[in-house]
């Protein structure tokens, strides 16, 4: 592994700066170069499944004593673990698949790891060069189909661009506002006899981020930030990757502004800190939500103003002045016209913030936040999160993932899928270090936690790591489970099973009258989708098809023998665990701001508005 | 809506113009009219799109058209500091008895006669949206038969020169 590829930063050029300063130029078959490169930019861990196309690469694969390749069970377990390996290392993450069937299985995590900005190279064999264009046996236009949901793509025809093209896709990936990069290598290239050289130039004319940012917007956004009265430091997903958390840290106690992080950014500030105010958003936390609607100025780092955020975009935050940095200029002002646009890597931001604030105080400029602390503590004490507990001595969703969080504890690294339970995990799992939560942010991908727990744990075998799935989620792509038997890859799963589709079933009640079409995933055709569900068939037996695929499978279904499950799974390190855990079929996720209404709609229960005395202007 | 447009410097690889055609249309943003061709340096392409869009979807496009891997580089051509130009060609019926007509309208809009032909004849004619259009309104009453024309392209006046810098910066990292 390369230095490099430790901590990425943003704008270097990984072909630059890989610790291989004497040149290679040895004679080899595509295939072979493709290795070669792929260790040379710092590869470990790939994950894939090989198949006609891309079959040449697999066999030079298997004598890289650097790349680690893990067989995974479907192309889509392939992809998202590349994503759970990125986002638990910070390093680019790797996955490999044959041509047509092998790369559309690839689609769906690439457009997830585009959404959330996540660094993965997906590596994809093509027909043979002459048979492109043909409709040849498994062929599909890759890059074509990509092209929307990738930062960049490649179709390799010629072998000689195997070692350029590959060092381009790391860099690419990595870079600036890190995303998926798509390589596509037809067969006759892997085939063919070529030079293989490195280092190599990369030849990328057009593509050039800016990391520095300017000095002038620098200097006026601290301004702004000394002279606000209720600033609001409205913290993204671009700090974590960045690997700005402990700039962040510095400057929220410089200043005493209150933080909200959002979904893609929960660990990039502690939530045990008292500044913090939790996640904004449609699940967000009232004081978080609250606080943006009557903040002055969003001091807005690496955050995207995404409809989950804002609700209602003409309603949010009507008294705010925007400060909006972020590492790519096309963000800014997208949604939200910004007072003081700054585009750079979060990491130089907030360092050069830092001293532009310090300047300020210096020139006895320092801002006054007491009435607006007063006003937010007020906020926290009357509407803190909470749930009422399940009846009948039935487990509630909350509690279980409450203890699963203060007992697998703050160094953790938890997955979560889409959903409920996902929404429970971000307000009740504390989390307080960068890196330790992973979630389909922004394409909201069912089925995403089993691999992307699996490709943590690959990446990071010395973390506990704990799925938070729901029912639905799991049987989507829990077949990975067999990829982590089989490969020494222990993770854990906790199945949030109340029988049904469990957010999809929230809006059903609240908005549809509870006509639960199709949402009970226990029951067949005949069922009225009245009865409770987590009562149903119970079909499939979790417990039983986790043992099948080699993990040890544990059943909890009462509140009092919460704790020792989890304490027993934790003891369980040689194997995968699955936990399922039966839980209240009708807890629903509070706070809640309804789609596309005003945040100032926020619920904190069910019919509950919160009472903000608005006198704020 | 107003109409801009932009000029884009293009890596000259295959499948730019449909990055480039893909991006508008996920994007929400319509092309009016676009021309790609080669510019003075065999690597780069020249793209001239013309959009009608507000000022701020018009930041969006540029921006996002940026993050494209292969543009180099994208200016917008002021109308009132550049020469903009379309090409078209017409044929329009004519008889022995309208030719003669044809090819005076032909001959005040500086245009050319390029084919003749016993029912026909097909004039080729270069210049601003404006004028071609009073042209094709003067020629519409003879009968058009097929009409065919191409993209606007456009160059900015004066010395300067929009490709010299990148292109130089092409140069250094090839």
């Amino acid at each position: 592994m390369t230095e490099h590829a430790a901590s990425p930063r943003r704008g270097d050029n990984p072909a630059a700066h890989a610790p291989a300063p004497q040149h290679v130029a040895e004679t080899m078959t595509g295939a072979q170069s493709l290795i070669r490169s792929l260790e040379a930019v710092g590869a470990d861990t790939v994950f894939g499944i090989p198949g006609g196309a891309i079959l040449p690469a697999y066999d030079p694969l298997m004598d890289s004593v650097k790349v680690r390749h893990i067989l995974v069970r479907h192309e889509q377990g392939a992809g998202h673990a590349a994503t759970g390996y990125a986002q638990a290392t910070g390093k680019v993450g790797v996955c490999m698949a044959t041509s047509g069937p092998g790369a559309t299985n690839l689609v769906t995590p690439i457009a997830d790891a585009y959404m959330d900005s996540v660094p993965v190279v997906a590596i994809t064999g093509q027909v043979s060069s002459k048979a492109i264009g043909t409709d040849a046996f498994q062929e599909a236009d890759i890059c074509g189909i990509t092209m929307p949901i990738t930062k960049h793509n490649y179709l390799v025809t010629d072998p000689a661009e195997i070692p350029r093209v590959i060092a381009e896709a790391f860099h690419i990936a990595a870079t600036g506002r890190p995303g998926p990069v798509l390589v596509d290598i037809a067969k006759d290239a892997l085939q063919a006899t070529t030079t293989f050289r490195w280092p190599v130039e990369t030849a990328l004319p057009g593509y050039r981020p800016v990391t520095k940012p300017h000095a002038k917007q620098i200097r006026e956004a601290a301004k702004m930030l000394v002279s606000s009265k209720r600033p609001v430091l409205y913290v993204g997903g671009g700090v974590i990757k960045a690997q700005a958390t402990a700039e962040l840290r510095i400057l929220a106690e410089l200043t005493g502004a209150p933080v909200v992080t959002t979904l893609m950014a929960l660990g990039a500030f502690p939530d045990s800190h008292p500044q913090h105010l939790g996640m904004p958003g449609m699940h967000g936390s009232v004081p978080a939500v609250t606080a943006l609607q009557k903040s002055d100025l969003l001091f807005t780092l690496g955050a995207r103003f995404d409809d989950r955020v804002t609700g209602k975009l003409d309603g949010f935050a009507p008294y705010a002045k925007i400060v909006h940095a972020d590492i790519d200029p096309a963000e800014i002002g997208k949604n939200r016209p910004a007072d003081v646009p700054i585009v750079g890597d979060a990491r130089e931001v907030l360092a050069d913030l830092i001293v532009a604030v310090q300047a300020e105080f210096d020139a006895g400029h320092k801002g006054d936040y007491a009435e607006w602390w007063e006003k937010l503590d007020e906020w926290k004490r009357t509407y803190p999160l909470g749930f009422e507990p399940a009846p009948n001595g039935q487990l509630s969703p909350q509690q279980v993932i409450e203890r699963i969080g203060r007992l697998v504890g703050p160094d953790a690294i938890y997955a979560a899928g889409v959903g409920q339970h996902q929404m429970w995990s971000s307000q009740y799992i504390r989390f307080e270090k960068p890196g330790t939560w992973l979630n389909s942010g922004g394409a909201g991908t069912m089925g995403y936690a089993v691999p992307a727990a699996m490709g943590a744990k690959a990446g990071r075998p010395e973390a506990a790591v704990w799925a938070i799935d729901g029912d639905g989620c799991f049987q989507m792509t829990n077949q990975e489970l067999v990829t982590c038997a089989l490969n020494d890859i222990p993770i854990k799963v906790a199945v949030i099973n109340n029988g049904s589709l469990g957010m999809v079933r929230q809006w059903q009640t609240l908005f549809y009258n509870q006509r639960y079409s199709n949402t009970v995933l226990h029951s067949g055709p005949g069922h009225d989708g009245i009865e409770p569900p987590a009562q149903g068939t119970r079909i499939p037996d979790f417990v039983l098809l986790s043992e099948a695929m080699g993990c040890v499978g544990l059943r909890c279904e009462r509140p009092e023998d919460l704790d020792a499950v989890i304490k027993q799974a934790m003891e369980i390190n040689d194997r995968p665990v699955v936990i399922d855990f039966i839980v209240h079929q009708d807890a629903m996720v509070w706070p809640m701001v309804a789609a596309g209404t005003s945040n100032d709609e926020i619920q904190f229960a069910k019919g509950v508005r919160p009472d903000f005395g608005d006198d704020l202007d | 809506m107003s109409k801009h447009t932009l000029s884009v410097l293009v890596e000259n690889k295959p499948g730019v113009l449909a990055r480039i055609a893909a991006l508008f249309s996920r994007r929400g943003f319509n092309i009016d009219s676009l021309a790609v061709g080669p510019t003075e340096h065999p690597d780069v392409s020249r793209m001239t799109i013309v959009v009608n869009v507000e000022d701020l979807p018009l930041e969006q496009v540029t921006k996002q058209l940026n993050k494209l891997v292969n543009v180099i580089k994208i200016v917008e051509l002021d109308q009132s500091a550049a020469i903009q130009r379309e090409l078209v060609l017409v044929k329009v019926r004519a008889d022995n008895e309208t030719r003669s007509q044809i090819v005076e309208i032909v001959q005040l809009f500086r245009a050319k006669t390029v084919d003749v032909s016993p029912e026909a004849v097909t004039i080729e004619a270069t210049g601003s949206s404006d004028k071609l259009e009073a042209m094709l309104r003067m020629l519409e009453p003879y009968g058009i038969k097929e009409l065919v024309q191409s993209g606007l392209v456009a160059i900015g006046r004066g010395a300067r020169s929009i490709t010299d810098r990148s292109l130089r910066a092409l140069d250094r990292s090839a």
